[in-house]
């Protein structure tokens, strides 16, 4: 079995290099010290406010930058294999270096749909072809993620699948759900749902509400989501399966799942840069790159989704990058297809929440690192002797604006399209390997 | 008639909504005299003289398309209709596609119809010509709205103060949305009547009176105007049948009965009849207005190509 976590090729691994006067944070131990880091032979050799570097090695000096764990993104749509002319594995592990991005977990509809352990192979490796990410598959929870029969976890696990999820689908089925459930725990794995009840959001393409109803655009009632989290819910309870909500978007559904932790049940989940950032009215004008599924909400559940972040509630924020090409937007809003590029931006939308005093700077990169390393059982996202040299070099308060046209990568399709951020990233490394910056 | 300032920014027509109560009360002044002219049999052949309307439905009109043809016609424009086939949508040709080919055609005034809701903005982004939103889904349809409130006024004398139920499909009506947009800008007091899964979200945000019974929705009514509700709404389960619904929601003399004595009624057509209104309330000169809308149809439309001409010609 691959074991994804390990650095790629040892040709690739870089030199050793000592990285000094950085601000050092690893949120996974609380760690924030003006201090140096050690890298050699493609891990994290040593960490701390005064760090001898060896004769001979290479020092690099940050200039008092925040180094951090290189991002753990748990949800990324590829447009590999099926949809290249969207985005290929090469200029998505592109945007995702230019994003502080080391690790990203796949989703599985692809065409063809990740469901045999062939695909999980193809997907692993191009994506270690690329020498810059860790690119793990989710394996498809049914058969075609068609809903009805579940796929082989076994042999997907072996070939190296991360998880198993429908991916933009939802399991709507109640059975098959609780069969997926309790067939993942023999293999120890989990499965990720999209919550939306699908009776319910066939042929929406906008919150059910006022701005819907003036737009003549036809909605998905919030409700959608609180209740396919209550019932996957009580699906964990009767099998103690893992279940994983993605991109959790409003105040009642993170209400369920608040309860469900404090049961002990094994819930967890994310959200995506867009709901905690943007409301609803970003559609107006119908602007279609703001066309996301779930749909953008009232300003109401963006602060139940903030509050969540800040509370633990959310275990991680994944950037539910969508990659579209200008055909897949340039339609009438409900003709357009959903889904927001959310690479170059995930990590300056979330410190945007820092900086807007609504996070602690390492509560906010505990959400990128560490938590969801631990969620996916990896032993990246930390900034500890042993651990994959994985880092994101990047200026707090450095700002740039968003634009659509100029990001890395082929997805241009940023709901953020035109926002000013705070907060840039300068380098990232892969393995020890320099793979974004000067 | 001049105007010093511009009665439609922007050099469209998208949607009522936005439209400040000035900009409709010019709008409206001018289709009056538009409606005169064209009752005293003379025309304007000058005014959009060398101009291309082209009409371009992604969907079936006779009214609406045959109106706007006419309201060219009448002021002197060079009329094409272009009806949309399935055939060309189906070979793939965008909505964007389509534009590029008017752009190329050089056309002054497009008029379009389309069964999604927001299409003539996205194409007002892309052509140069000055866009009238004859329809979009369940959007807009301004022009109904404009001439709704034309014949409204002529009958009642004014908009303000009036007490006006809009019944039925209220949910997929656009229809609806342009004439609640228009009439609460113009201080109409606006009630929607239907059944509670015809009625959209969060409805009486918008400034409405919600009503789910007739009697209480019509009750002392000036105006009573009808939606069509179209057939496949009932595959869609979202009213069980049309005997049902016209039990409960349709127009007879027993409903009509609750509003205003001398209330009038009002259908954007096409009607369906013994479905959403009965033919004898329908017919009755005495108190259906749908021939005068339709008359008022056209005098609107010449208003419209009138004011966004000028904008062509403030513009060149």
């Amino acid at each position: 079995m691959l074991n994804p976590t390990l650095p790629v090729g040892t040709d690739r691994r870089g030199a050793p290099l000592l990285i000094r006067n950085a601000r050092l944070l690893d949120p996974a131990s609380g760690l924030d010290i003006l201090g140096s880091l050690f890298i050699q032979g493609g891990l994290i050799a040593e960490v701390g406010a005064v760090v001898a570097a060896p004769e001979g090695a290479e020092t690099l000096d940050a200039d008092g930058a925040c180094l951090a764990p290189g991002l753990v993104d748990m949800r990324v749509a590829t447009g590999e294999p099926g949809q290249e002319h969207r985005e290929t594995i090469t200029s998505l592990a592109l945007a995702a270096s230019a994003g502080g991005i080391t690790t990203l977990c796949a989703l599985p509809n692809t065409d063809p749909v990740l469901d045999d352990p062939a695909l999980v192979q193809f997907v692993l490796r191009r994506g270690e072809a690329t020498g810059r990410i860790s690119l793990l598959p989710y394996g498809a929870a049914t058969k075609h993620c068609e809903g009805k029969e579940i796929a082989e976890f076994g042999l997907l696990k072996e070939a190296g699948a991360i998880g198993f999820s429908d991916g933009v689908r939802t399991i709507g089925n109640a059975r098959t759900m609780r069969l997926a459930l309790s067939y993942a725990k023999a293999f120890g794995s989990f499965v990720v749902q999209h919550p939306e009840e699908p009776s319910l959001a066939a042929g929406g393409a906008a919150t059910e509400g006022e701005l819907a109803t003036r737009l003549g655009l036809p909605g998905i009632p919030r409700a959608a989501e609180a209740m396919m989290v209550r019932r996957d819910i009580a699906l964990a309870r009767i099998t103690g399966g893992h279940v994983h909500f993605a991109h959790v978007s409003t105040a009642e559904a993170l209400l369920e799942i608040r309860a469900a932790k404090a049961e002990g049940l094994r819930i967890t989940c994310d959200t995506a840069p867009p709901y905690f950032d943007l409301n609803e009215t970003a559609i107006g004008d119908y602007r279609t790159y703001a066309k996301l599924s779930p749909p953008l909400r009232p300003e109401a559940d963006r602060l139940a989704v903030v509050a969540a972040l800040r509370d633990g509630t959310i275990d991680a924020i994944a950037s539910d990058h969508q990659p579209h090409d200008a055909d897949d937007k340039r339609l009438p809003f409900a003709q357009a297809e959903a889904g927001g590029a959310g690479l170059a931006t995930l990590l300056g939308i979330t410190l945007a929440r820092v900086h807007g005093g609504d996070l602690q700077l390492l509560e906010a990169l505990a959400l990128l690192t560490c938590r969801p390393a631990d969620l996916l059982g990896l032993s990246c996202g930390r900034l500890a002797p042993g651990a994959p040299a994985d880092l994101v070099l990047f200026h707090l308060e450095r700002g740039w604006q968003v634009k659509a046209g100029t990001l890395p990568g082929k997805a241009q399709n940023s709901p953020f399209d035109g926002r000013a951020l705070e907060g840039k990233v300068l380098g990232t490394w892969k393995a020890g390997r320099r793979v974004f910056g000067a | 008639m001049s105007f010093s300032y511009p009665i439609l920014p922007g050099g469209h027509l998208l949607a009522i909504e936005g439209l400040e109560p000035p900009h409709i009360s010019a709008l409206l002044e001018l289709a009056e005299s538009y409606a005169l002219l064209n009752r005293s049999g003379k025309t304007q052949r000058d005014l959009l003289k060398g101009r291309t309307l082209i009409n371009l439905f992604f969907e079936d009109s006779t009214r609406t398309r045959t109106s706007f043809e006419l309201a060219g016609k009448r002021l002197g424009a060079d009329v094409i209709n272009m009806s949309v086939s399935q055939s060309s949508v189906n070979k793939g040709e965008t909505l964007l596609d389509t534009a590029s080919t008017l752009n190329a055609m050089h056309c002054d005034l497009l008029v379009i119809r389309h069964a999604q809701s927001g299409a003539p903005a996205l194409l007002s982004q892309k052509v140069s010509a000055s866009v009238i939103n004859a329809g979009d889904g369940t959007h807009e349809h301004p022009t109904q709205a404009l001439l709704d409130a034309l014949t409204m006024r002529r009958r009642k004398g004014r908009l303000e103060g009036l007490t006006v139920a809009i019944c039925g499909d209220v949910l997929h009506s656009r229809v609806a949305r342009s004439n609640i947009h228009l009439l609460l800008a113009m201080n109409a007091r606006v009630r929607i009547v239907g059944p509670p899964t015809l009625i959209p979200a969060e409805a009486a945000r918008m400034g409405v009176e919600v009503h789910h019974d007739m009697r209480t929705g019509l009750k002392d009514a000036d105006v009573v105007m009808m939606l069509r509700l179209q057939k496949e709404r009932m595959v869609g389960g979202l009213v069980p049948s049309s005997r049902e619904f016209f039990r409960f929601y349709g127009l007879d003399a027993e409903k009509l009965a609750y509003a205003k004595p001398d209330a009038i009624v009002m259908h954007p057509g096409p009607m369906n009849r013994g479905i959403e209104i009965d033919s004898a309330i329908a017919d009755d000169p005495e108190r259906s207005v749908i021939g005068e809308q339709v008359e008022m149809g056209v005098a609107v439309r010449m208003a419209v190509l009138d004011v966004l001409a000028r904008e062509l010609r403030r513009n060149a």
